[in-house]
């Protein structure tokens, strides 16, 4: 096997692991309006994710760095290329990052509001653009004989890019309903549990819509078998989910979100970034690489350390493996010292 | 404007904004893990206050360090992507090491320790900051690799038929004494901001009245002094050192920084020079003899080479072309960071200074407490200012001019849409996060009861 599929393979990883994880990050976020009708459940639904977020958010620095190391002419062309629908990105994880971290600081309703405002934004954002960039990537941009990305914004809303997005904004929405229905206790748990159960309905119809126009596109059989996988692993979540299984209903959540990203992987490949302009511009795990001996260093690097990562994360969520319930934020008015 | 100036315009915002926060997370990760030891080994209260004070203040810097680092990865590719495609095989792979290694470690730990008070054993919780301060330091240590091997770089080879620098030697890389001195220059800068931060903190506490915990703000200001000090003195080691590395890899940068317009030997250290518009030539200027041959040689009567003969030299070597960075910001930025560097470590000297003689309240200690902490964050921009201005023409010295990196595809209106947009959110963030630091500063120590093990309630301190 080339060191060039093994970082297509490692890239598809750590994607996984960014989409999966902040996954139910940015479905807590967008829910916090929806599911937080008071002060203290909107406090307990963001301590649900209050020691993992940042965390889990590395995910997508490293899957950027190891893009770059790995594929330069990837990294370089995608994100020149999809330039502004980044930036909205980009703008939203700051948003969302410093609004988790600053909302509790002060005690003021309007305060908390304003930054409660921010956690929903800086979620929506990145939960549909990232859809629409991945739909993009499989689907192939308009690239010239030097890689260089010549469509514009719009080009990336195209039908196919806004069903991506409205695909993992569902998925990411009800991923985020089944871990606050596992993380937390009493009311909101219930509330959380259905409304899983709804969303999931109208996500299983954008998935299934989505990975079949992605299979039409340019699916192979593996595509094919991991797209069929990732729908069983969804309805096993709804049908846990339904049983209230909640520990059961997120694991099937989680393998979807992993399974519709590695489906969408292996219809790319050996692809990384097609040309709709001519077949012969486009970005290949091969023209696009960095040289076998960057690659192996890389590879060295990764077989280490990764380990060790999923090691100490996975210790972090033992560590906070407890149910959350209104009883820990409480309702007492926050401490005079920030609370 | 065009691209070109944009994207730079946006990369010298982005990058000075970004690193006010990451030296004084750096610097204050490990005091507030030694506060916390000091805790854990003594069982004194005033150590935990200490902490748990400090801590929460780290942890609003921390904030938006770490969501500005986010844009600092992603816009090679987004502003500079011929940059990206021609180094790619070199500059990439610390860049993706520094988030394995560093980004998750930090993040993950930091969530451990805001969350784990109570929840872990002490002594593991104790663990949880101290991997977060080797966190910040690791990422230190390999961002300034990339950036090290783009001012000298070292392993590797050009293959022009891939059009790309390539990479041949990763070690060589990993250890190019520009890097290690680098790195040791910018970690030591990072100890001077976080200690004049405690200890200007401190004073202020002090001059408005602490109270009953005056002694413990006497003990958070001595802490933040003598931080300050030997920091101080290591700046300079390292500084000097890296100053004779410059010289020898980047001579151009010396000569700029010192407005040496003509090859001397041996040379003066200028303390004020003027110099004509077009940058060609001094007009006036106050010399200290052979101070820079020193600095710059380590013999006081070695050869500094001059402006105008680098530029003939560089010019018969790459072809046509001025090769001179912009003169007088080499010159001011220079004079800036070792001027305002050295007045922290003034200060501090002063501090320690008045301590000992029981330092009374009046508007000059409110006034040093308020500038104190400000001042390495001056020193450290107008550092990397020289350091990133004073390479110019070049982006990768010696290889790639910085004008041939900038990405062709994106539009100069689009640049604009994103400089803009960055420097406005930036700019908010700002006004939050000062006013959300004065505020915690106002709050003072926290209740000796609020800090006690048993609460479980996570943290007066964080959400």
């Amino acid at each position: 096997m080339a060191l060039t599929d093994i970082w297509f393979g490692l890239i598809a990883v750590l994607w996984v692991g960014y989409l999966v994880l902040d996954g139910f990050d940015f479905g807590v976020g967008i829910l916090l309006p929806v599911l937080g009708r008071s002060e203290g459940e909107r406090r307990l639904m963001l301590r649900t994710i209050g020691p993992v977020w940042d965390g889990n958010e590395v995910w997508v620095l490293v899957a950027g760095g190891a893009t770059f190391a790995a594929f330069p002419a990837w990294y370089a062309s995608l994100f020149s290329g999809f330039y502004l629908a980044l930036f909205l990105v980009l703008v939203g994880l700051i948003l969302r990052g410093v609004a988790i971290e600053y909302r509790n600081k002060r005690p003021e309703p309007t305060w908390r509001t304003r930054w409660d405002r921010a956690v929903f934004v800086g979620s929506l954002l990145p939960a549909i653009l990232w859809g629409v960039a991945f739909a993009n990537i499989v689907a192939g941009v308009p690239l010239d004989a030097h890689h260089d990305y010549t469509g514009t914004l719009l080009t990336l809303l195209n039908p196919f890019g806004l069903l991506g997005g409205l695909t993992t904004l569902g998925l990411f929405v009800t991923h985020g309903a089944t871990f606050l229905a596992l993380k937390t206790e009493g009311d909101i748990r219930t509330r959380a549990n259905r409304l899983a159960g709804q969303t999931g309905l109208v996500t299983a119809v954008l998935a299934v819509a989505f990975l079949a126009w992605t299979q039409v596109q340019r699916g192979d059989a593996a595509s094919l078998a991991v797209s069929v996988l990732a729908a069983v692993a969804f309805v096993g979540a709804l049908v846990a989910n339904r049983l209230g299984r909640e520990g059961w209903s997120f694991i099937g959540t989680a393998a979807t979100i992993a399974l519709a990203v590695v489906a969408l992987f292996a219809a790319l490949y050996p692809d990384v970034l097609p040309s709709t302009t001519n077949a012969a511009y486009s970005l290949t795990t091969t023209n696009a690489a960095s040289t076998d001996y960057t690659l192996s260093i890389m590879t060295v690097v990764a077989v280490v350390f990764t380990p060790i990562v999923l090691i100490y994360q996975g210790w972090t969520y033992w560590v906070f493996r407890k149910r959350l319930s209104m009883q820990l934020v409480g309702d007492e008015e926050p401490a005079a010292h920030g609370a | 404007m065009d691209a070109l100036d944009l994207a730079r315009w946006q990369f010298g915002i982005t990058t000075v904004y970004h690193f006010l926060f990451v030296p004084l997370t750096i610097g204050l990760a490990f005091v507030v893990a030694g506060l916390q030891t000091a805790w854990v080994r003594t069982g004194n209260e005033r150590w935990l206050r200490l902490t748990r004070f400090y801590g929460e203040l780290f942890l609003i810097n921390f904030a938006l360090g770490v969501v500005t680092g986010i844009v600092q990865e992603f816009q090679f590719g987004m502003n500079w992507s011929d940059y990206s495609r021609y180094v790619g095989d070199i500059f990439g792979a610390p860049l993706a090491i520094e988030g394995l290694l560093a980004f998750f470690l930090e993040s993950t730990f930091l969530g451990l320790w805001i969350f784990g008070w109570g929840r872990l054993p002490r002594r593991v919780h104790l663990a949880t900051i101290w991997l977060t301060a080797i966190g910040t330091m690791l990422s230190a240590y390999f961002i300034l690799v990339a950036n090290s091997w783009m001012q000298d770089p070292v392993g590797y080879t050009y293959n022009a038929a891939a059009g790309r620098a390539q990479l041949t030697d990763f070690l060589a890389v990993l250890t190019s004494p520009v890097a290690i001195v680098t790195f040791l220059h910018t970690i030591f800068a990072a100890f001077l901001t976080a200690g004049a931060f405690v200890a200007g903190v401190a004073l202020w506490r002090l001059a408005r009245g602490a109270g009953e915990d005056e002694s413990v703000f006497r003990t958070a200001a001595r802490v933040g002094a003598v931080t300050v000090l030997v920091a101080a003195v290591l700046v300079v080691v390292s500084g000097d050192q890296q100053g004779k590395q410059m010289t020898a890899m980047q001579p151009m940068k010396m000569a700029a920084a010192e407005a040496l317009y003509n090859t001397s030997q041996p040379a003066g250290l200028s303390l004020f020079t003027v110099g004509t518009l077009d940058g060609s030539r001094e007009l006036f200027s106050i010399r200290v003899p052979d101070i820079l041959s020193f600095l710059a040689t380590g013999s006081f009567d070695g050869k500094v080479e001059g402006i105008n003969q680098l530029q003939a030299q560089y010019a018969a070597t790459y072809g046509p072309g001025d090769y001179r960075p912009i003169i007088p910001v080499s010159y001011w930025s220079f004079r800036l960071m070792i001027g305002t560097g050295g007045l922290a470590a003034i200060a501090a000297l002063w501090m320690l200074w008045a301590l000992r003689r029981g330092l009374r309240p009046n508007r000059w200690v409110v006034a040093a407490g308020m500038v104190l902490p400000l001042l390495p964050l001056a020193a450290n921009s107008f550092g990397w200012i020289l350091t990133e201005m004073g390479r110019q023409p070049w982006i990768v010295f010696g290889l790639m001019q910085t004008s041939s990196g900038v990405s062709p595809s994106t539009a100069p209106w689009e640049v604009l849409v994103t400089l803009v947009g960055f420097t406005v959110l930036y700019g908010a963030l700002a006004v939050v996060e000062v006013g959300l630091l004065v505020r915690r500063i106002r709050a003072g120590l926290p209740a000796p009861a609020e800090t006690g093990e048993e609460s479980e309630r996570p943290i007066a301190f964080a959400y």
